[in-house]
């Protein structure tokens, strides 16, 4: 696909691309999203292949948080900025993935890792369905007020149910991990990264397909205007309801994977404060765009980490060194957004802009 | 009704509205012939917008009929027009704000797309095809209304009489049979609305449109059929000729019947 694109045009096309030519921009916009996004998720995955070929297992899961956390926040993405319904309870839908798969591989230990994850995408965008159908009338507020319910009272229900949910300690299991024939070229962790960035970056692709066709359109238009949405024939409590699934369905799988790579589910990962954290990191990498998606994750994973290492250097009080992380997330949230309102996104991309204007 | 020709696109009859204890509309009927422009026209409060709302599927009537093409429709809502080749413009502009003006007409070619939600989620099937069909399609609007410079614009950036261009080019970019105008000459200067009447008339070569209008030169000028509303009931209807003549419809307007000229 890429070479036919390039017989097209007269000047010698490989080379002006690798170059970064004016024009490489523009035509690799021009591929189809169909050949584009995949290609980027490709050279992603590679990246995450050789970054953790050099790190150790603490920093394979640190690199696989951030790959989970991406896919998350690129659902809420989708929802709150493109359909413009706010959600303050996407833990929710982590809690329900995470859980489906607890409860799949305790049950079901014979099930392939790649079932799993697709059950638990059905099972969370089932969830989607019905929340956005029970809250397609409700604007502004009223729709972040229910969610966040949903947020603070599912979790309860591991309590309610603790034979089968195992109450509030949760769900522990083992995984497999690499296969034999690879278990000397790849560490279980390694392998566990490598997984939970391959679904993060295979959720990914459909969330940006979704966002740069049809259907984004249509939820951009009925967040600008519902009125003349629907005038242009566009359903818009179905189209609503969809994101909702769509939005859902990642956030589940972004659970899945996380209690793929801990071998735990419990109660107290998926608190209110989690569903406020992937908001935050969403405001914190940039509505509107992808990218943002990763920003917020890299530093919902590493500020926290940078914040616990501060508080162990200073050898602060325990009080004091718990809540420290969740100051300098605060602190650095309200730098980026009143310097920059666009988020780290826009950010970086000013930035770059700076640096070709410079050359 | 039966005045303009025997098989009417768009025929409403009977209809009655009430909200609470106020009567919006009482035994309204009105008729859109293909390729006739019906003026539908009234002091304001008359009820022209609640029977455009009535026509939309915003608002359901307690008696009457909305009959399309011959066919009573019951129980159809706004985002059905589309689908039954139906378009309306609204009072304000109602650009989506956070879309170019080429994506706001892509929305309003939406319908000739040919993928269903599989293609939309999946990029496989007509996903890439209609992306291009959308957006020759809307680019072709551009053109026609002359402002295809803008396609890449955020509406806020652009000039009024352009955003007005871009709206009536999302409105007809799917190829209406009927055009529902809702005051389309608000907030233009002389010359845009001599040319918003001219392409009206041209409009009207390709559809029926059913206007509505403060702007009586225009109406006058644009319409074949009109019809006038006060208090909810038609006090009126004929060519732009007999209306101008009208006694009851010079009292509507200005409450003294020795005067003949418009509001």
């Amino acid at each position: 696909m890429v070479s036919l694109r390039n017989h097209e045009s007269t000047a010698p096309a490989p080379r002006a691309r690798r170059g970064g030519g004016p024009g490489a921009a523009g035509r690799w916009r021009a591929l189809p999203a169909l050949v584009r996004f995949p290609l980027a998720a490709l050279a992603a995955f590679t990246a995450v292949l050789a970054l953790t070929s050099l790190t150790g297992p603490a920093e394979d899961l640190r690199i696989g948080s951030v790959g989970y956390y991406m896919l998350a926040i690129a659902g809420l993405q989708l929802l709150i900025g493109y359909s413009g319904q706010v959600s303050l309870g996407h833990g929710a839908f982590m809690f329900i993935g995470a859980y489906t798969m607890a409860l799949l591989v305790l049950h079901q230990p014979a099930f392939p890792l790649w079932l799993n994850m697709l059950l638990t995408v059905v099972v969370s965008c089932a969830a989607g369905v019905l929340v956005g159908a029970a809250t397609a009338r409700l604007h502004g507020p009223y729709l972040a007020g229910a969610t966040l319910a949903l947020a603070v009272g599912l979790p309860a229900l591991t309590v309610r149910f603790p034979e089968l949910l195992g109450g509030s300690n949760g769900l522990a299991f083992s995984v497999r991990g690499a296969p034999p024939a690879l278990a000397g070229v790849v560490t279980t962790s390694q392998w566990q990264a490598a997984a939970v960035w391959l679904t993060a970056l295979v959720g990914l692709v459909v969330l940006a397909t979704v966002n740069a066709g049809r259907l984004g359109r249509r939820m951009r238009a009925l967040r600008d205007d519902e009125s003349a949405a629907a005038l242009a024939g566009i359903p818009v409590g179905r189209t609503k309801v969809t994101a909702f699934l769509i939005s859902a369905g990642s956030g589940g799988l972004a659970g899945a994977c996380q209690a793929y790579l801990l071998g735990t589910a419990t109660p107290s990962s998926f608190t209110v404060a989690l569903s406020l954290s992937l908001l935050a990191a969403l405001v914190l990498g940039g509505l509107g765009s992808m990218w943002g998606a990763f920003w917020g994750a890299v530093a919902l994973v590493y500020v926290e980490l940078w914040g616990q290492e501060l508080a162990h250097s200073l050898s602060l009080g325990t009080n004091v060194a718990n809540n420290l992380p969740i100051v300098f997330f605060g602190v650095l949230l309200i730098l980026v957004i009143l310097i920059w309102p666009q988020g780290l996104h826009g950010m970086f991309s000013r930035l770059a802009g700076l640096v070709r204007r410079g050359r | 009704m039966t005045t303009t020709t025997p098989d009417p696109l768009l025929a409403a009859e009977g209809i009655t509205v009430r909200f609470g204890g106020l009567t919006a509309l009482s035994d309204v009927g009105l008729a859109v012939a293909p390729g006739t422009v019906v003026g539908l026209i009234g002091p304001n409060g008359a009820g022209k917008t609640t029977l455009f709302n009535v026509v939309s599927g915003v608002v359901r009537p307690q008696h009457g009929t909305v009959a399309w093409k011959g066919r009573v429709l019951r129980a159809h809502r706004p985002h059905h027009l589309a689908g039954l080749r139906i378009a309306r413009t609204l009072q304000g502009l109602n650009l989506f704000p956070g879309l170019t003006a080429l994506e706001n007409v892509m929305v309003g070619a939406d319908r000739l797309a040919r993928g269903g939600t599989f293609a939309m989620l999946t990029g496989l099937g007509h996903y890439h095809g209609d992306e291009r069909r959308l957006r020759e399609r809307a680019m072709a609007a551009l053109e026609e209304f002359g402002v295809a410079d803008a396609a890449r614009a955020l509406p806020a950036t652009l000039p009024f009489g352009v955003q007005k261009r871009v709206a009536l080019a999302r409105a007809l970019v799917a190829d209406p049979e009927l055009l529902l105008l809702d005051e389309p000459a608000s907030g233009l200067s002389g010359e845009d609305i001599t040319a918003l009447g001219e392409a009206v008339r041209g409009f009207s070569a390709r559809m029926g449109v059913l206007l509505v209008e403060h702007h009586m030169d225009l109406v006058m000028a644009v319409c074949d059929h009109i019809v006038v509303l006060n208090f909810g009931q038609v006090i009126a209807q004929g060519t732009p000729a007999e209306i101008q003549a009208d006694a009851a419809v010079a009292q509507a307007y200005l409450g003294a019947a020795e005067e003949d000229s418009d509001a």
